[in-house]
């Protein structure tokens, strides 16, 4: 990196508009990363000044101060006191503060500013403060602070372009004036508070303290009885859009590669090479990629969702009903998540800011019934439900599902309130959370959200994902069946093998060993279940073989077994992709021996119990 | 003097003091960071729908949610007129 660099860091207090504002001053420049040990993400962006100054800008975490025992408020201090190590002191500080909002905000600004660094001033969303009859004296301000103040409209074009200049003119060697009364000596919060006032007094009107339009949204959106119906009719939408704008791109995506998997196999001599491009790798792929149309629909409305404020409304309607179960009020969008698929939900976990909870909402997470769970639902429940009427007009098979998802949910809420037990520490797990302004989401920053999200997704977890498929793959095509077997290839593999030594375990469940094979590969993703016991039982595959499936199974295992296999699919746990996710997301392998193993014990205790049962009634 | 948790729906007030629950009370602590401290005016603007918590007050311009055990440690004045 050349001398001549101007290291600046951003600064300021969450919900000021400082992502939408380095989002316009680098535009899609951006790298993300996390910090050493913690999931708090590291974003650094470069631009170029109009007189040829390279800027590297990096865009701390938001904080309310730094008297603080938050993760990522640590940081931006840290890093601002030149403590932090591997991260240099920044040559200029760019300070972002909602000129609608000063009275919290110079607060912030001024713990900034007697840190002693070059500082920059932005007031930010000035378009909103002028609509609102907000003025704002920047001369008196200027000079109260000791530093320079200019004014943004982050979501605007060219909105930016009085703080370019300020960074153009500015210089590292030549330090900003700052004021003289400042000492060192640290000032206590009752003297910033004075302070602030003095400030406000002195440089700004505020004709009404919120925004009118704020207000109105806030008396529908935050009603008990209309702000619930307004939250399942969003929430409805969110689902609805996954499942038809989602689901068929993730079909679309299985069956290209499909194709290609096909298409490279017919390249291919037969034998284990040909089988591992097209089952291995390419199927591989196709598995991780998959994924991927949902977690972008989902992320699209989380996104805009939060960038509109909402998210945190939901927060606020659900908190008193989540925190009975142990998790928070921000648990909820990442659980609903969890619907589709685990991996956004886990992923979408980091809009939780306190850890405990963040941890608690992950494991819970997986027990949420996936979309992946279905296909082996319709097929166990089709082959061995009857259609029977309940009380008239219920159909039995549709209360299966149903009891299914609800025992997800119901083993949600246990463990939820089991692990708030269990945590011991009895320290109160705070909310304290703001309701920022209403705002228009705007295109660019959501564009670049999810850009960041899925590259995440496929960058970090491809390889992991990939290796375990391969893996798979490789236990369940070798060794190759001796010449003149009769039975399926698999049955002669070490999948074979494990399946036949996982039957002792799986016994007192009534899982035969095709059964407890099948969970081999269903481990890799839950759907493939179905495949690889069309496999087993000699069922060539493909959509119109369902039906015949389920007549090989219903012959060759009892209803009971079946009761205690849906029962295990619900809790089991699955799928590896998952475990990696958690793995990534919470930088431990224990959470992911925690998940792994209570699921286990939860899946089987559950599906004895259901088999036992059920043997009792059959 | 009465607790902000037990403060009417839209009855302005002011901030008199934030205690600490215990020997230095990180809740109480951030409170004051974001704003709860004396002289400062408040309102509760909603309530969640169970309970009646988290209750939401406005603090200067800024709306916070607080539960009710956070919102316990905030003593304020009422301020009647207006």
């Amino acid at each position: 990196m050349s001398s001549n660099t101007l290291r600046i860091a951003l600064v300021g207090n969450p919900n000021c508009g400082k992502t939408a504002l380095f989002n316009q001053l680098t535009g899609g420049r951006q790298k993300v990363a996390n910090y050493a040990g913690v999931t708090v993400e590291r974003k650094e962006g470069r631009f170029v000044t109009p007189s040829g100054r390279q800027v590297q800008l990096l865009d701390l975490p938001g904080a309310y101060s730094f008297d603080s025992s938050s993760p990522d408020e640590l940081i931006t201090r840290d890093v601002l006191l030149g403590r932090y190590r591997g991260e240099a002191v920044p040559d200029l500080v760019v300070c972002v503060a909602d000129a609608t909002n000063l009275r919290l905000h110079l607060r912030f600004v001024l713990e900034v500013t007697r840190l002693g660094h070059p500082v920059v001033l932005a007031l930010n969303m000035m378009d909103a403060a002028a609509k609102r009859g907000i003025k704002i004296d920047t001369g008196t301000l200027q000079r109260r602070l000791g530093v320079k103040v200019v004014h943004t409209v982050a979501v605007k074009r060219g909105g930016a372009s009085a703080l370019i200049e300020a960074i153009d003119g500015s210089s590292a060697d030549q330090k900003m004036p700052r004021t003289a009364e400042r000492s060192d000596v640290r000032h206590s919060g009752d003297d910033v508070h004075a302070e602030v006032r003095a400030l406000l007094a002195e440089a700004v009107q505020m004709p009404r303290a919120t925004d009118e339009r704020d207000d109105m949204l806030d008396r529908w959106a935050l009603h008990p009885v209309l702000g619930l119906t307004i939250l399942a009719c969003v929430m409805f939408l969110v689902f609805q859009a996954v499942y038809s704008i989602g689901k068929p791109m993730t079909d679309a995506i299985g069956d290209g590669f499909g194709w290609l998997g096909a298409q490279a196999g017919a390249g291919l001599p037969d034998g284990p090479l040909r089988s591992l491009v097209t089952d291995g790798l390419i199927g591989g792929l196709g598995t991780v990629l998959g994924f991927l149309p949902e977690i972008l629909v989902l992320f699209f409305f989380i996104l805009v969702l939060e960038e509109s404020g909402y998210l945190p409304r939901a927060a606020f309607l659900l908190d008193r009903f989540m925190l009975s179960v142990g998790l928070s009020g921000r648990s909820f969008i990442p659980l609903l998540s969890s619907f589709a698929c685990a991996i956004p939900g886990v992923l979408g976990t980091r809009s939780i800011t306190d850890p405990r909870d963040r941890l608690a909402t992950i494991l819970v997470a997986p027990l949420m019934t996936c979309s992946a769970r279905l296909p082996v639902y319709a097929l166990l429940i089709g082959a061995f439900i009857p259609t029977h009427r309940v009380l008239g007009i219920f159909n039995l098979q549709g209360l299966v599902l149903f009891a299914l998802y609800a025992a997800g949910i119901g083993g949600a809420v246990t463990v939820g309130w089991v692990m708030s037990k269990l945590r011991g520490d009895g320290s109160e797990q705070a909310l304290l959370m703001e309701l920022p302004s209403y705002r228009m989401p705007r295109a660019r920053d959501v564009a670049i959200g999810l850009w960041e999200r899925s590259s995440i997704f496929v960058k970090r977890l491809t390889g992991v994902i990939l290796a375990l498929t391969v893996l798979m793959w490789f236990i369940s095509t070798f060794p190759s069946p001796p010449d003149g077997a009769t039975g399926p290839a698999i049955d002669y593999s070490f999948a074979g093998y494990i399946g036949r030594a996982l039957q002792y375990v799986f016994e007192p469940l009534g899982f035969n060993w095709q059964i407890s094979l099948s969970l081999i590969p269903a481990f890799a993703a839950r759907e493939t279940a179905v495949a690889a016991l069309a496999t087993v039982y000699g069922v060539s595959g493909g959509d119109s073989d369902v039906v015949s499936l389920g007549h090989a199974l219903s012959g060759n295992f009892s209803v009971a077994s079946a009761l205690a296999l849906l029962v295990w699919f619900a809790f089991a746990p699955q799928c590896m992709s998952t475990l990696a996710v958690i793995r990534r997301e919470t930088r431990s392998w224990r959470n992911v021996g925690i998940s792994f193993g209570y699921m286990f014990a939860m899946a089987y205790v559950a599906s004895f119990l259901t088999y036992q049962i059920a043997r009792l009634f059959s | 003097m009465i607790r902000l948790s037990n403060l009417e729906k839209n009855t302005s007030a002011i901030v008199d003091c934030v205690e600490d629950t215990q020997p230095h009370d990180p809740i109480a602590q951030r409170l004051r960071d974001l704003g709860f401290v004396s002289g400062e005016p408040v309102r509760i603007v909603a309530h969640g729908p169970w309970r009646a918590d988290p209750i939401l007050i406005l603090v200067g311009s800024t709306r916070f949610a607080l539960r009710r055990s956070e919102a316990d440690r905030v003593t304020v004045r009422e301020v009647f007129g207006r």
